[in-house]
């Protein structure tokens, strides 16, 4: 990892640091000045943000109910809409008490609507759908064989007869069965039918992404496989109010669409959200933190490490203070969370990257033709002559989810902290 | 190791002979007529074989079959106007006008006219790739299914799906992928249990197919949640171009369904099909059995493909004695003509009335111009619910929506 070469102290001005060709990385191994002092233990609590203090995730009722870009279902469908908040409700719920909030407001308006996977009449294994059986009968929730491609194949069926269909996958590792229904069923029977047929009611869920201890077939984030599907959307949220906002637009988007879940926020991201009906635009990104150095892009669970990062870079702490130059540490970084994988926000990201000159896009999944090579390919197509450092990815690596070694496996902090000094640096 | 190989098939045949001892006969001309009344327009009492059906876990279907001389005739003329359009399909694409992927169901009319004849109209069906005639019999049109065939405007997916992607309301179309149709089709029988219909959906697909892991996987839902839906299997003899018992353990495909009852349909003679259509659709919506597999014993004179010759994995012998002693419509032809239902005279006009409607089809589509350019990027997303743009066929060329 290049984050233990220390950078040299250089008091240039960070806008001329930030013009092309300047690299004080050149001569930095020659001079090494490693701390001498002891590593100091962090305060209790630790002094850097993370998803249980994150300043990203909306705590209160004020600014839950102004959440960019939301848009209330419940009202008249002519009538404009509004912004005004008076009179809303909100409450704390983390990710998979919202995304059951969605399930239960989507099936008690739609009386097509069908919840149907594996166990999840008991609630699922991460409680998504908990009670959803008792409230709205065995016959609209209900369990499933362990069949991930006789599911999907059944939800497009469901789905091309006009029934709503939510179908979970219990592990977005298990998808690799249904890939084929996904892929050559789902995605195509609207264009290879002229538009006679379609199965835009279908949505599955399935949790996503690393859980710390998932291992080779708990933690794998399959996105990237489905980008090239044209007539699919993907959706990961980040937090419970994205989740239920993003769900409810899911389910009734008239596409099908893949929800993944990031599974370790189902319990550790904690909002107020409202308790109304409302949705989120899908393909659009979203700026969570504006900036004009350098842009970061992520989705799901990598936003918070970012974040982190976005902190420790500004206000290195004193263990790694070495290894960010001064002079970087006013930079002003964007962070954007893509949101929509398929389509994805290619305007935002661009007109972003084309104000800030460089961009460093982090996400769970491998580097290899994962979602970040298509995104780097587009940007340096429209953004070259504004670019003043290559596309950096931070990813995982492109190995199996190893059990023991997954903490190092998913992009960490530390990482994008590198990158972003790289990056700033090149 | 090969000589091993050769050694356990050899242990091996006995057996498989003799398990097949009594499986349906696949005659097309075996019914015999029981009682014709002197009014023609009043139905006609027909007895099937003995040996049209075989069972597993149900019952036998009744013998006896009462038809009119007109739906015979109906009959006759569909099956003739099918066999037709396959071989216009198969002179067009021999013309280069058909590009890509052509299966043809030439042999097979019997299954798709049957069907039809055994079902109602709000009944779903979806199948393979091996779909034309049923997309014309679920409603669509021979100019529908040559045009997208030839990849034109006329066509049933306006140009864009080509052959096996044709759709009528009712026709959940044919699907390329080996297989994949059996979970959708228990997916739409679940839809039609969930509102109460009083209909059934057929989920067809090959002896080839039947070896599908999801194949398996819809019938353990649609026997656990008592669905109704009847799996078809189309047994052809061939998956591709490898026979029935060099790919599947159990060639009788009736039986592949565990606690799913079975029955096993002589495919070659349409008064059967409709009887055993009949009964299926009894058992599943009448009676509200859940699942039932049916498999229709049947034979593909051509090849799996327009490039497959078909004569590598049979003999030219075979193709040519099930053309001449079991065709179904040939079958059909003597029935009408012994029982003195219509003269020849009368079935020759038919003859010519099928094929002029074909030609007249085949006129129509090479009229029919290509889809247009601003169609590639039609029908991927629902309008106005697309990305911002999409890549064309060149470097240069986006579409923004």
């Amino acid at each position: 990892m290049t984050i233990l070469k220390p950078y040299p102290r250089l008091s240039l001005p960070s806008s001329k640091l930030l013009a092309r060709n300047v690299s004080p990385l050149r001569g930095a191994s020659q001079r090494r000045n490693n701390s001498s002092e002891a590593v100091e233990a962090p305060p209790a609590g630790g002094h850097l943000p993370s998803i249980a203090t994150s300043q990203i995730l909306r705590t209160k009722r004020e600014s839950a109910l102004r959440t960019s870009g939301l848009v209330w279902a419940d009202e008249d469908s002519i009538a404009p809409s509004r912004t005004i908040v008076g009179g809303r409700e909100t409450r704390k719920m983390n990710t998979y008490q919202a995304i059951r909030d969605a399930m239960g407001i989507a099936m008690a308006k739609d009386e097509t609507a069908v919840v149907f996977g594996e166990d999840v009449a008991f609630g699922g294994v991460f409680r998504c759908t908990m009670g959803l059986a008792e409230e709205f009968g065995k016959e609209r929730v209900f369990n499933t064989p362990l069949t991930e491609q006789g599911i999907a194949g059944f939800g497009i069926g469901l789905a091309v007869m006009g029934h709503t269909a939510i179908a979970e996958i219990q592990f977005a590792d298990y998808i690799y069965p249904a890939f084929d229904q996904i892929v050559n069923e789902a995605a195509k029977i609207r264009y290879r039918s002229g538009g006679s047929f379609n199965c835009g009611a279908l949505t599955i869920r399935t949790p996503t992404m690393a859980v710390g201890h998932g291992g080779l077939y708990h933690s794998q984030s399959p996105e990237g496989f489905f980008m090239g599907a044209s007539g699919l959307k993907i959706v990961i949220p980040r937090s419970p109010i994205q989740a239920k906002g993003l769900l409810l637009s899911s389910i009734r988007d008239p596409n099908p669409v893949i929800f993944m879940e990031p599974k370790i926020l189902y319990r550790s991201a904690v909002e107020q959200v409202p308790a109304d009906d409302y949705e989120l635009p899908l393909g659009k990104a979203e700026t969570l933190i504006s900036g004009s150095d350098v842009t970061v892009l992520t989705w799901g669970t990598p936003v918070y490490h970012c974040e982190t990062a976005i902190h420790m870079f500004n206000n290195p702490p004193s263990s790694i203070q070495s290894a960010v130059p001064t002079s970087l540490r006013s930079a002003k970084v964007e962070l954007i969370d893509l949101r929509s994988i398929l389509p994805w926000d290619v305007e935002a990201v661009v007109e972003s990257v084309n104000r800030t000159g460089r961009l460093v896009i982090v996400h769970e999944a491998g580097m290899t033709a994962g979602v970040g090579a298509e995104i780097a390919a587009e940007v340096q197509k429209r953004c070259f002559l504004k670019l003043n450092a290559p596309v950096r990815r931070v990813t995982g690596w492109d190995v199996p989810v190893a059990l023991q070694y997954e903490k190092f496996h998913i992009p960490d902090s530390i990482r994008i902290l590198d990158a972003l000094v790289e990056t700033l640096t090149y | 190791m090969s000589s091993l190989a050769r050694l356990r098939i050899a242990r091996r045949l006995p057996t498989a002979l003799r398990a097949h001892v009594r499986g349906v006969q696949t005659t097309a001309d075996t019914t015999e007529l029981h009682n014709k009344p002197e009014d023609l327009s009043q139905p006609i009492t027909l007895k099937l074989h003995e040996d049209s059906f075989s069972t597993h876990l149900c019952e036998k279907p009744s013998l006896e079959v009462q038809i009119t001389a007109q739906e015979l005739m109906t009959m006759y003329k569909q099956m003739q106007t099918m066999r037709r359009m396959e071989m216009a399909a198969d002179a067009l694409y021999k013309a280069k006008l058909i590009r890509g992927f052509c299966h043809l169901a030439i042999g097979q009319e019997a299954v798709s006219v049957g069907l039809e004849h055994g079902i109602e109209k709000n009944d779903r069906v979806i199948t393979a790739y091996r779909c034309h005639p049923f997309a014309v019999m679920r409603g669509g049109t021979i100019k529908g299914v040559l045009g997208e065939l030839l990849g034109r405007q006329a066509g049933m997916s306006n140009g864009k799906g080509g052959s096996m992607h044709i759709f009528t309301p009712t026709f959940f179309g044919g699907n390329g992928i080996v297989g994949a149709q059996v979970p959708i089709g228990a997916g739409v029988a679940f839809a039609q249990k969930y509102r109460a219909e009083k209909h059934c959906t057929f989920a067809l697909y090959g002896d080839g197919a039947s070896n599908q892991g999801q194949v398996f996987e819809a019938f353990n839902m649609a026997k656990l949640w008592d669905l109704p839906c009847v799996f078809v299997c189309e047994n052809n003899k061939y998956g591709m171009g490898t026979s029935a018992e060099r790919s599947s353990s159990n060639t009788s495909y009736f039986t592949r369904g565990d606690k799913i009852p079975g029955l096993q349909v002589n495919g070659m003679d349409i008064i059967a099909a409709k009887r055993a259509v009949e009964y299926a659709r009894n058992w599943t919506v009448e009676q509200g059995n859940g699942p039932l597999l049916l498999e229709f014993v049947t034979y593909r004179y051509g090849g799996h493909s327009m490039s497959d010759p078909g004569t590598t994995y049979r003999t030219r012998e075979e193709v040519q004695r099930m053309r001449s002693t079991q065709d179904p419509i040939r079958g059909l032809q003597r029935y009408i003509e012994e029982w003195g239902l219509a003269t020849e005279q009368e079935l020759k006009q038919l003859d010519k009335d099928a094929k002029a409607e074909v030609d007249q089809a085949v006129a129509e589509v090479k009229e029919s111009p290509e889809p247009l350019i601003k169609d590639l990027w039609s029908d991927i997303y629902f309008k106005g619910t697309e990305p911002p743009f999409m890549r064309g066929r060149e470097r240069e060329e986006i579409h923004y929506y």
